[in-house]
């Protein structure tokens, strides 16, 4: 307490020092007056009654002095007298302070850059009210190697009666189309567990949420909207509550709006603004038993204070208990298990090591301006020397003299980060348009608090490191020899230029790392970019549409393949009069190449006929649906048997395609040389819009296609008729001279020519469905490309510096050495390789620091070993031209020498 | 030399609250002019601590001030006692009487008497 309020009063007279200064003189002035007065009167004379009264006064500055220093704050005291200093030198310097601060800007702007996208994608992922009791659950079957089953609706019960958990809920996501009002839209909407906002833990900002406690079995007739819905399809009706609309031909009411700052959860931005949620029980999805699971995403929050490996542990001592209970349900062999992964982190999985790559080559990029500008201030220490010298010569110790070089530093780190973290505020807008639309949070990225913060404290964490060597080296002189050297460069420097030829060295290695980095992604992506597709997406345009999805099968006019088929053949025959249209074709929305996230995919159990008929864990295979012209259209090539033709109907034996990677894998022979699938008989599980998994024949095998992910080529593929197997999410494929901006609208016209209830949207060419399924890869290889070239610049620079000032330091040397004969050309091969043999260094350590890096970084890698020679190599040439022609322009000033201008000058 | 100031504190302290407790409000010529008088030589040189020490005591609370005219019609300022300045006075004087007491017995403590 005392100390505090002395601190207090101190801060005070601080403040007040002035007033409370010049009280006190004036009143030693005074009372010396009155002294003096006082002597006058006892006879003295003037001279000497005012040395008599000063003599009996004391030494007042002293006095007063001692007042100061025991009742004010030296330490800010100073620190301002050293900001001002520091702002005075900084302006004497103009060009040195403008390119150290803009150095620091450009580091700590764009690590500052980074850090804002991090921030709203891998620490702040979830925008909802206690975010870490929030999980998701997985079921594993490992022992045949199917992944995320699912769960059956006992499953669920157990779940939600272990006591783990305060909420369960499944969900899914689609797309749902409202209908009534002018064009049917088509809007992201998510068919969810009542229970899944309070799971989130957010309420309504109008009417309420669902009931978690409703056990309804199927739809309760309910939806909650999102505000930006509300808003725009219903004018922000405040009697919105009261009406019901219609989605894909089913009557809902409406019971809530959420509030506009509300985001939904999902790993795609798609999800993430999904803006219709309807309450569904689930439990009329599948019949009440352990076997039969759904396949929907299952998010929980956890019990208050019960940590994620807790529940975990719950879990697992859950699963062990219903093994035992139901033996029939759960074979040993399958290995049956519950995981749980906190929401957050399944959130962001695939751009996670994008980020953290990204991360480290700013951070690399961030700690090469730091050497550079420590090297400049070093440079400049040089140039400080006399003034140095010259103060500790006066008096000025050299604590002091740290404290304030200290000061100058930390003052141009600062100044360069408030620049940075200017020019990015300004600039967010801009910059926001090169970051790919499918990476998660991309609204949620904004330069708040969090990141101002950041960058202070980055400047601050930045200036100290690096301010305080160069301030200790450069307070540390040899008095009598740097005065005495009169602007001849001073022999102190040893230690100053050892540590300069340490970080130049060191700059050249990190900015070698940061290119092996580049040249890696950049060879990764050009394979990934000249990959053999196995399907020719030229000239095609995909355009999708979605079919009514009652609740109630009698309502639907697209309830069997044959009602749908009548829909799919006009639609197709009316595309192809389109002008420009050469083929078309259609299939569900799972098959367009590449053109969905993999938790879109369509997994399917997949039986084969013969002894593991029976098995209760048959293995899963991607399933699409397609029409006959499908594979024709998009270029895939037939190897064996045929293709689906017009004969097969829903009245004709079931049939399928698979693809060489099928056959490989679930028919390879007793011998292992593989065995003809075709005439192979399977059964696939789940619901294919028929009641009862039936016998389907495979008639054909294709080549593998990468369709599914271009760094993939053998994923199985099983492919159906859609004349068949009817679907209701479905794509439109023309093949022709269309023109992208109209062909949208003319297929809208045509599709809504059969059926007027029908949304027609989302027209894409394949060819830009497969460059934005490229644009992470191709954002974090940009990026790293545009750090590496950064880092490149100002290693050169680093050297440049670092060579010129060795020049200057030898210009006696030199011009000795030309006036006793030298030849230019030696003098010239001399400077350069000092500049080399930096070179040689900083590339040795630069290719250790690389092999580590390019390791890490071997998840990103496609098609090019981690330890590419021609990458490391051809980075090695570059940096070592980079760093000659670097040394070469001081080298040239040092062979142009004049030795008598430059011997006469000394 | 060293010690000397630190006894002076203390004791100057309490020399210019009962300076003005007995002689009211006064200005700090007035005070080091009586202490002067009262102690002889205690501050016959060095008058010039007398005024961080007012300006202390006025941070204390004990003492206030404000500027005035002086007898012979020049402007000085003005310190009087507070009532948190009397109280530190009687509490001081009572420390000090009973330090002096003590003192004063051990110096009046002949070998015979602990015999």
């Amino acid at each position: 307490m005392r100390v505090l309020r002395r601190f207090l009063v101190r801060l005070l007279n601080f403040a007040t020092r002035q007033s409370a200064d010049q009280r006190i003189r004036e009143e030693m002035a005074e009372h010396v007056a009155l002294q003096t007065e006082e002597n006058l009167r006892a006879g003295m004379s003037p001279a000497e009654a005012r040395r008599q009264a000063a003599l009996k006064f004391g030494a007042a500055d002293a006095i007063r002095e001692q007042h100061h220093a025991e009742h004010s704050i030296p330490l800010i005291e100073n620190l301002l007298f050293d900001l001002r200093y520091a702002v005075r030198m900084l302006l004497r310097s103009p060009g040195f302070s403008f390119i150290v601060i803009a150095t620091m800007a450009l580091g700590i702007g764009a690590t500052t850059a980074i850090y804002s996208v991090i921030d709203a994608t891998l620490l702040h992922p979830l925008p909802y009210p206690h975010p870490s009791e929030l999980v998701r659950i997985e079921a594993n079957l490992p022992g045949v190697g199917a992944h995320d089953v699912g769960f059956s609706i006992p499953e669920l019960r157990d779940l939600r009666n272990s006591g783990i958990f305060q909420y369960v809920s499944f969900c899914f996501f689609g797309t749902d189309t409202l209908t009534g009002s002018g064009q049917p839209t088509r809007i992201a909407g998510g068919t969810v567990t009542p229970s899944y906002f309070a799971v989130l833990g957010v309420d309504a900002q109008l009417g309420r949420t669902f009931d978690p406690h409703d056990a309804s079995p199927g739809s309760n007739g309910e939806v909650v909207i999102s505000d930006g819905l509300w808003k725009r399809a219903f004018g922000a009706d405040p009697h919105i509550l009261s009406k019901s609309i219609r989605i894909d031909n089913d009557l809902f009411h409406v019971v809530g709006v959420m509030p506009a700052s509300f985001r939904d959860q999902g790993q795609t931005s798609e999800q993430v603004s999904t803006e219709l949620w309807a309450a569904d029980g689930f439990s009329d999805r599948a019949p009440p038993m352990r076997g039969s699971r759904l396949v929907y995403e299952t998010i929980a929050r956890l019990q208050p204070g019960l940590s994620p490996e807790a529940a975990q542990g719950h879990l697992d001592a859950l699963v062990a208990s219903l093994k035992k209970q139901y033996p029939a349900d759960y074979p040993p062999q399958a290995e049956w298990t519950f995981h749980l992964t906190p929401l957050a982190e399944t959130l962001v999985g695939n751009v996670r090591q994008s980020l953290i790559l990204l991360f480290g080559a700013v951070g690399l990029v961030l700690l090469i301006s730091c050497v550079n500008v420590a090297n400049l201030l070093l440079a400049r220490a040089s140039a400080r020397g006399r003034e140095m010298a010259m103060r500790q010569a006066l008096g000025a110790a050299r604590m002091r003299l740290i404290r304030q070089l200290f000061t100058e530093s930390l003052l141009l780190f600062v100044l360069g980060g408030i620049t940075g973290f200017a020019v990015l505020f300004c600039g967010r807008k801009f910059l926001l348009q090169f970051v790919p639309e499918s990476l998660p949070h991309l609204n949620d990225i904004s330069i708040s608090w969090g990141v101002l913060a950041f960058a202070i404290v980055v400047s601050v964490a930045a200036g100290t490191i690096f301010g305080l060597a160069p301030a200790w080296l450069t307070s540390r002189l040899n008095l009598t020899a740097t005065l005495r050297q009169e602007g001849r460069g001073s022999s102190g420097s040893r230690r100053r230029s050892r540590l300069r030829h340490v970080l130049v060295i060191g700059e050249l290695a990190l900015s070698l790392m940061l290119m092996v980095a580049a040249g890696l992604l950049l060879r990764s992506f050009w394979d990934l970019f000249r990959v053999q597709l196995g399907f020719n997406p030229t000239r095609v345009m995909a355009i999708e549409t979605s079919l009514p999805n009652p609740n109630d099968p009698s309502t639907d006019i697209y309830r069997t393949a044959t009602q749908e088929s009548v829909f799919l053949r006009e639609a197709l025959r009316r595309i192809r009069t389109l002008p420009g249209v050469e083929e078309a074709a259609v299939s569900d929305r799972t098959a367009i190449p590449l053109g969905h996230s993999q938790n879109d995919r369509r997994i399917i159990p997949l039986l084969r006929e013969g002894p593991e008929a029976q098995s209760s864990q048959p293995p899963l295979i991607d399933t699409s649906i397609v029409s006959p012209e499908y594979f024709h259209l998009l270029g895939m090539t037939l190897l064996r048997g045929r293709l689906f033709v017009d004969q097969d109907l829903e009245a004709t034996p079931l049939v399928a395609v698979i693809n060489q990677a099928a056959a490989r894998m679930y028919w390879p022979g007793k011998d292992g040389k593989g065995e003809d699938p075709v005439g192979k008989r399977v059964r696939l599980l789940g619901r294919l819009g028929r009641a009862r998994p039936e016998w389907t024949t495979i008639v054909g095998v294709i080549a593998d296609a990468r369709t599914e992910s271009l760094a993939d080529a053998g994923t199985p593929q099983i492919y159906l008729d859609i004349y068949q197997r009817p679907a209701k999410f479905l794509a439109f494929y023309l093949r022709g001279q269309v023109d992208p901006a109209t062909i949208s609208a003319q297929v809208r016209t045509q599709v809504q020519a059969v059926d007027a209830e029908l949304p027609v949207f989302h027209a894409e060419t394949l060819n830009d469905v497969l460059s934005s399924s490229l644009s992470v890869r191709r954002f974090s290889m940009e990026m790293v490309a545009l750090f590496a070239a950064t880092a490149l610049l100002l290693a050169a620079l680093g050297i440049y510096g670092t060579i010129s000032y060795l020049v200057n330091e030898q210009t006696r040397e030199i011009a000795i050495r030309l006036a006793l004969g030298a030849q230019r050309s030696n003098i010239l091969k001399m400077v350069l390789r000092q500049g080399l043999s930096l070179a040689g260094a900083g590339a040795a350590a630069g290719l250790v620091g690389a092999l580590i890096v390019s390791r890490l970084m071997a998840g990103l890698l496609y098609g090019v070993s981690p330890t590419d020679l021609t990458t490391f190599a051809g980075v090695t040439i570059v940096l070592a031209a980079v760093a000659l022609a670097a040394s070469t322009i001081p080298a040239l000033r040092a062979m142009r020498l004049d030795p008598i201008t430059t011997l006469h000058s000394e | 030399m060293k010690e000397k100031p630190d006894v002076l504190q203390g004791t100057l302290a309490l020399m210019v609250l009962k300076t003005l407790d007995a002689l009211g409000p006064q200005h700090g010529y007035g005070i080091a002019r009586r202490i002067e008088q009262i102690s002889g030589d205690v501050l016959a040189v060095n008058q010039g601590t007398l005024y961080p020490l007012l300006l202390k005591l006025e941070h204390e609370g004990s003492i206030v001030s404000q500027w005035g005219a002086s007898e012979n019609n020049r402007r000085a300022r003005f310190y009087r006692l507070t009532a948190a300045g009397r109280k530190q006075l009687q509490t001081e004087t009572r420390d000090w009487e009973q330090t002096a007491a003590i003192i004063a017995r051990f110096f009046e403590v002949k070998a015979e008497d602990l015999a």
